[in-house]
């Protein structure tokens, strides 16, 4: 008995199959598996490895923006605060320390202004302005003596609230400027009295001035209403509304990003003044902002974009060339097992020519011994030849010589079906064909055959020198194993529609159940030497590659069945 | 001399109905059996000299034949008959008792030598 594992199939010929569409497809879903397998396995950390860098390179570039503008905007509130505690403190100390008498005076007044610009610069002129709002004494450039106030925002601002820090305005001076203003309560007549000043708001536009901006940045300041206290480079001139909104209020400095016109990231930095309506205000432009970073995310996209294609390119390599061997492989694998099977069905004729030349043999001895009698009625037998002998031992020899023709066609109509072919043809002939060459054998040894092939039993699509083979392999194996008078049954049946199944059993000695799974494996056998252990093998393998299936039940003593399961039409 | 009485074994018809005509033309007295059952049924009912048995035929062989006359002690020489492929079974029956033997297609004087050395023997 020879053997094949359904889970080790053997196809006899991968280059057998479907020319048109199966071979080919094959090697290319192979080789674009392959590909998309390396890729996504090279690409994706590659791809995961950059895009996390990618954020992180931005996250750090982010911070490192926004932490010299942050720093820049808290340092200019403090000497905001400072500027503007200082002229208050200056204004405070001038008011405590003179008596409202003095203040009035204007030449005393006039003096203390001349010491507070030569101390603190800024300074332009100083008022003193009564409860009532009257402007008392003045010293500065202009004629304010007489004016009142009293119906102003700013002085009862001062009168509530002890301070007042106004916008800068351009006023009668026509000149930017602000004024800080200050209670004082007269000691001697328990009324209160006001000493106002006005400062130059270049003070301001000199200190953003000093901070030595590059052009890339804007600072300035703005009032609640969003008005420039400042210049501004990009946003206009003092006094001009500025075109973004304000800030909402926060007590300490803040970060903001904003977009630019193309919806590019800024950065805003805002500081409100205490005790002021001034906003500090940092701005860089977007276009700055990603100046640093466009030029990592170019660098890290070459980056990506060249390792991409470096990878494809390799992938695209290896993958073909890998898939070239393959194909190489399965063609030289192929071709031995074609050789292989090739010399199975060489061996099965070498094995069926003994049984040929002994059945052969029988007719030659007839038309033998025709002739030899022939002769010896010429030679021997002096009566004259009667012509209806002769006409017997004619037909006699026609006999003899059909059979042997006969014989030698079915031979050699075996023998010619090598090479793989898919054709339309019936099934019983076929088995009827192979079952022919055991016909002395089944008749020696009284071996009982049942043959049924339903008559509508619809032609099959396959390649018939292959399923010769298989059948005559499937069948050897059936007589082998059947003693004298045993009995071998064939059957073939419709599935469905798409399906036959043909079923030999034999009540032979049968399968030992530990060689059962063992049987369609390559070189298992049971017949010692004169078993090669593929017939079937290259039988599991034949009936695999032609999209059929195999199987086999045994009984030890009872017989062997082996069903094979053949589509009507192959796919491929 | 007297005539030698023959008992031919074939299943092929047209081989030993020419068979019988050739050995009846060389003095031999011949009877042909298509079976070995037919055979064993001659053999116990008629005198023969000679068997002439073919190894393969259906049902009850050549070797068979002869081993069921052996075992009934029947003092017959038994020439066999075979083809090439058989050639095994006619050694084995020589080693059985069988007196020769000849390959298909034979040569009626090697047949006619084969009897009469037997029937000597």
């Amino acid at each position: 008995m020879n053997t094949d594992s359904p889970s080790k199939p053997i196809p006899v010929s991968r280059s057998e199959r479907d020319p048109k569409g199966g071979f080919h497809a094959h090697y290319r879903r192979l080789w674009l598996y392959s590909v998309c397998v390396t890729a996504f396995v090279s690409l994706t950390p590659l791809v995961i490895f950059t895009w996390v860098n990618f954020y992180q390179y931005r996250k750090a570039l982010r911070e490192e923006v926004i932490h010299p503008i942050s720093r820049l905007a808290s340092i200019s509130r403090r000497f905001m605060d400072d500027f503007l505690e200082e002229r208050r403190a200056a204004l405070t100390y001038v008011a405590r320390r003179e008596s409202y008498e003095d203040l009035c005076d204007r030449e005393k007044l006039s003096r203390t202004l001349m010491d507070m610009k030569e101390s603190f610069g800024g300074f332009v002129d100083l008022g003193v302005i009564d409860s009532d709002g009257n402007q008392r004494s003045y010293a500065g450039p202009y004629e304010l003596e007489g004016l009142n106030y009293k119906e102003q925002d700013w002085f009862e601002e001062v009168c509530v609230r002890g301070i007042h820090v106004s916008d800068v305005f351009r006023g009668y001076r026509n000149l930017p400027h602000f004024v800080v203003a200050v209670r004082q309560h007269d000691i001697e007549n328990g009324n209160f009295y006001i000493v106002r000043a006005t400062i130059d708001a270049e003070v301001l536009n000199s200190y953003i001035s000093s901070l030595d901006l590059k052009p890339s940045s804007d600072v300035f300041l703005i009032n609640r209403k969003g008005v420039l206290q400042t210049a501004s480079r990009h946003n206009g001139a003092v006094l001009d509304q500025c075109p973004m909104a304000v800030p909402p209020f926060s007590s300490r400095t803040e970060v903001l990003e904003t977009a630019g016109e193309k919806g590019e990231p800024g950065i805003l930095a805002y500081a409100y003044i205490e005790h002021s309506p001034f906003i500090f205000v940092v701005l860089k432009h977007p276009e700055h902002v990603m100046e640093s970073w466009l030029l990592v995310r170019s660098n890290i996209l070459w980056f990506l974009g060249t390792s991409i294609v470096l990878i494809v390119v390799v992938i695209l390599w290896s993958s073909t060339a890998l898939v070239n061997r393959i194909r190489d492989a399965d063609h030289r694998h192929d071709n031995t097992l074609h050789a292989i099977a090739y010399t199975n069905k060489m061996a099965s004729i070498g094995r069926m020519a003994a049984g040929v030349a002994h059945e052969i043999n029988n007719p030659l001895a007839i038309i033998n011994e025709n002739a030899g009698l022939l002769k010896d009625l010429v030679s021997i037998d002096d009566k004259p030849l009667e012509r209806d002998r002769l006409l017997r031992m004619a037909e006699k020899v026609i006999r003899s010589v059909v059979r042997c023709s006969s014989i030698t066609h079915r031979l050699l109509g075996f023998a010619k079906r090598m090479d793989p072919a898919i054709e339309r043809f019936a099934l019983g002939p076929l088995l009827e064909e192979i079952l022919s060459f055991f016909g002395k054998e089944t008749e020696y040894r009284r071996i009982a055959v049942n043959f049924d092939v339903p008559e509508d039993l619809p032609m099959v699509e396959s390649d018939l020198g292959q399923l010769q083979q298989v059948f005559l392999n499937i069948l050897s194996n059936a007589f082998a194993a059947v003693a004298e008078g045993g009995q071998v049954d064939i059957s073939v049946e419709a599935v469905d529609e798409n399906m036959v199944t043909v079923r030999i059993h034999d009540n032979g000695v049968g399968i030992p159940e530990e060689h059962i799974d063992h049987i369609f494996e390559p070189f298992f056998s049971t017949k010692g030497e004169y078993g090669t252990g593929l017939g079937l093998s290259i039988t599991y393998g034949i009936v695999e590659n032609l999209e059929g299936r195999i199987a086999v039940q045994s009984t030890v003593g009872e017989g062997t069945t082996f069903t094979v399961l053949l589509p009507i039409a192959m796919r491929r | 001399m007297k005539q030698l009485k023959i008992l031919l074994v074939d299943d092929e018809e047209d081989l030993t109905s020419t068979m019988v005509e050739r050995l009846g033309l060389r003095d031999f007295q011949v009877e042909a059996a298509t079976s070995g059952i037919d055979a064993l049924k001659r053999v116990s009912e008629g005198d023969f000299d000679v068997l002439v048995l073919d190894v393969k035929m259906p049902g009850i062989g050549g070797l068979q034949v002869m081993a069921e006359i052996k075992r009934q002690h029947l003092d017959l020489p038994v020439i066999l008959l075979t083809g090439h492929g058989s050639a095994a079974d006619a050694e084995r029956g020589m080693k059985e008792g069988a007196s020769d033997y000849l390959m298909k297609p034979i040569d009626i004087d090697t047949l006619v030598e084969k009897i009469r050395n037997a029937v000597q023997s």
